[in-house]
């Protein structure tokens, strides 16, 4: 079923694809992808040349953009198939590929347009999926993402993750800001901006807020934002600094780093910012908690032991686990969604780079070449963590896969970016 | 290795001092104090007037006068470390005078890192060293709740160079009197 193929120059994904120049919008380019990738063909829907905004280009643009896929050009076979009925799959073959997307876009008197689309294998000759989306045009280019969602949980087993977004910060001159764009970086939002720098962007679970850390009032200071409103709240404005927000899974929660009591020490407290209750008391560095996906424990940062090092609290039972041993600064931990292990930012030499650690095996691996790889986020399916890469000063942002094999690059025009944070599935 | 870090440290501390007079406007005009007779007896001579609160301060302003100790602000540090090196001593001994001196003052200490490693470490690695300062402040008998200890990280860099000279100006904490 797969064949293997290879990136070997920088592929501009969006060269394709006709409305990606939105200013500071941020732009994808896979710089690395090895191993397999499925040949896939998508077949343009009939009827789409009539709207500016079409489906199969954004759904082609985002399955090649996963690395995952390889596409087949369509544009030899005539007529062309508009249903799964019309797939013709020897034909199909015979051109390299293993599976067909079909589809159409019919316009209906209130002025919704049905969406149609069907996912064809030609190497089972069965159809693994058939929707229908009755849509405004403002919709079409979420409708693609849901489209390309189906196809890619079909083809590798994962749940696809295009209809998600994400956040980060960009810093232009003294000017910072919060954006918050599609998982493909279009349609960029400004959710703050400041003349203080802007920090540790946190989505609530059910992504209709996000937390993040506020300089503006010459100290860090934790706001929740509500995205919709607009409205905030200073949650954490504590004497000292108060910093390093992470939502619990029922989003109900932020464990938060205080130092109000002295030393950077973990709090956690209800989300409007009522009841902090210190976690644990240690005379040294505790910051970075991030819960694990079952809420029973936190994984942060701690130099107790001499140097940074990523430890384990169990919240019922108050245990701190040591979980890395390996070098002398291993920071920022990120657990996977299954649980299982957890990404994390260490230094080789004086490259820091982004690793992954599996909790049973205690098995270390380097996912990224630094030299200045930071803030990592884990994509809710667990498969790609965007990370912002640092080089002289200025940043950009990078995602790996988790296998380490697929290598973006997300690139903004003429701003420093930082801070990346993948929202979750949940998309209000 | 030893060796360029002292360098570096001292390349900082000079450049430390030698930024300094830039960073607050002075306004001394009534001064005609010899500077090494104020910087000695700190800053008990300037009576009840503090700096900023208010905005009545008449006559010399030790905290903004080139020539006193008081206007030296920056403490830096080594990388990955947080302990006050014995060459500050005499700047947070003098700070510490004078808020005892001046009970009316306010200040707080603002930890910096350099901009290697997390962003998130770095704001506690900053407020362990702005931590520290304090700590030798009330010992030196400035009381704990006039003192505020807060983190700028890596964000608010003094250099914005990417070299070890430029992260030796990065990693300190600077005095910041309240009204400055």
């Amino acid at each position: 079923m797969h064949r293997s193929f290879r990136l070997v120059a920088v592929l501009l994904a969006f060269l394709a694809f006709p409305f990606a120049a939105a200013r500071a919008q941020l732009t994808i380019e896979i710089v690395g992808g090895a191993g397999t990738a499925i040949p896939i063909a998508i077949v343009p829907f009939a009827g789409e040349s009539a709207f500016p905004l079409g489906i199969s280009g954004v759904v082609a643009a985002d399955l090649n953009r996963s690395a995952m896929f390889k596409m087949v050009s369509p544009d030899a076979v005539v007529p062309r198939p508009v249903k799964a009925d019309d797939v013709q799959p020897d034909a199909w073959r015979a051109r390299g590929a293993d599976a067909v997307v079909v589809g159409s876009m019919q316009p209906l008197p209130d002025g919704r347009v049905e969406v149609r689309f069907a996912l064809v294998d030609v190497v089972k000759k069965t159809t693994l999926a058939a929707v229908t989306y009755t849509v405004a045009p403002p919709q079409f280019r979420a409708t693609a993402h849901k489209i390309a969602d189906v196809i890619y949980e079909k083809l590798t087993g994962d749940p696809g993750v295009f209809s998600t977004r994400i956040a980060y910060i960009t810093k232009s001159g003294p000017r910072y800001q919060l954006l918050v764009a599609d998982a493909d970086g279009s349609d960029p939002q400004t959710i703050v901006t400041s003349n203080e720098p802007l920090l540790s962007p946190r989505w609530a679970p059910d992504g209709t807020r996000i937390a993040y850390v506020s300089f503006e009032a010459k100290k860090p200071v934790v706001y929740v934002q509500n995205l919709a409103t607009g409205g905030r709240q200073a949650v954490a404005n504590f004497r000292g600094s108060n910093s390093s927000p992470a939502w619990s899974p029922d989003g109900r929660r932020l464990a938060v780093t205080l130092t109000k009591d002295g030393g950077s020490q973990l709090y956690i407290m209800n989300a409007d910012g009522s009841n902090a209750q210190r976690v644990m008391t240690s005379g040294a560095i505790d910051t970075e908690a991030h819960f694990m996906p079952d809420g029973q424990s936190i994984l942060f940062t701690s130099d107790r032991g001499g140097s940074p090092q990523v430890y384990r609290l169990n919240l019922g039972s108050g245990a701190v686990e040591r979980l890395t041993f390996d070098g002398t600064y291993n920071v920022s931990p990120r657990p996977f969604p299954d649980g299982k292990g957890f990404a994390f930012v260490r230094r080789d030499g004086g490259r820091f780079q982004i690793a992954s650690q599996d909790f049973a095996s205690r098995q270390v691996q380097v996912l990224t070449n630094g030299p200045g790889d930071e803030s990592p986020s884990i994509a809710p399916n667990g498969k790609l963590i965007l990370y912002a890469n640092e080089v002289g000063g200025r940043g950009i942002l990078a995602a790996v896969s988790s296998d380490g094999r697929i290598k973006q690059r997300l690139v903004a025009p003429a701003s420093d970016v930082r801070e990346p944070a993948w929202g979750p599935y949940a998309r209000p | 290795m030893k060796k360029i870090v002292f360098a570096a440290l001292v390349a900082a501390f000079l450049v430390g001092c030698a930024s300094t007079p830039t960073e607050a406007p002075v306004e001394d005009k009534s001064s005609s104090a010899d500077p090494a007779a104020t910087a000695s007896t700190g800053a008990s001579t300037s009576g009840t007037t503090t700096a900023g609160i208010g905005g009545t301060a008449t006559g010399a302003n030790p905290l903004k006068d080139p020539n006193n100790i008081l206007s030296k602000r920056s403490i830096y540090f080594e990388f990955d470390s947080f302990a006050v090196s014995d060459q500050y001593k005499p700047v947070i001994e003098a700070h510490a005078k004078y808020l005892a001196a001046n009970r009316n003052a306010r200040v707080a200490l603002q930890g910096h890192a350099d901009e290697r490693g997390s962003r998130e470490y770095n704001i506690a690695l900053g407020q362990k060293r702005a931590d520290a300062v304090k700590r030798m402040m009330t010992l030196l008998g400035v009381q704990e709740t006039i003192v505020e200890t807060v983190s700028f990280g890596e964000e608010k860099p003094k250099n914005l160079g990417h070299d070890e000279a430029s992260w030796a100006e990065n990693r300190r904490v600077d005095i910041v009197y309240a009204g400055e």
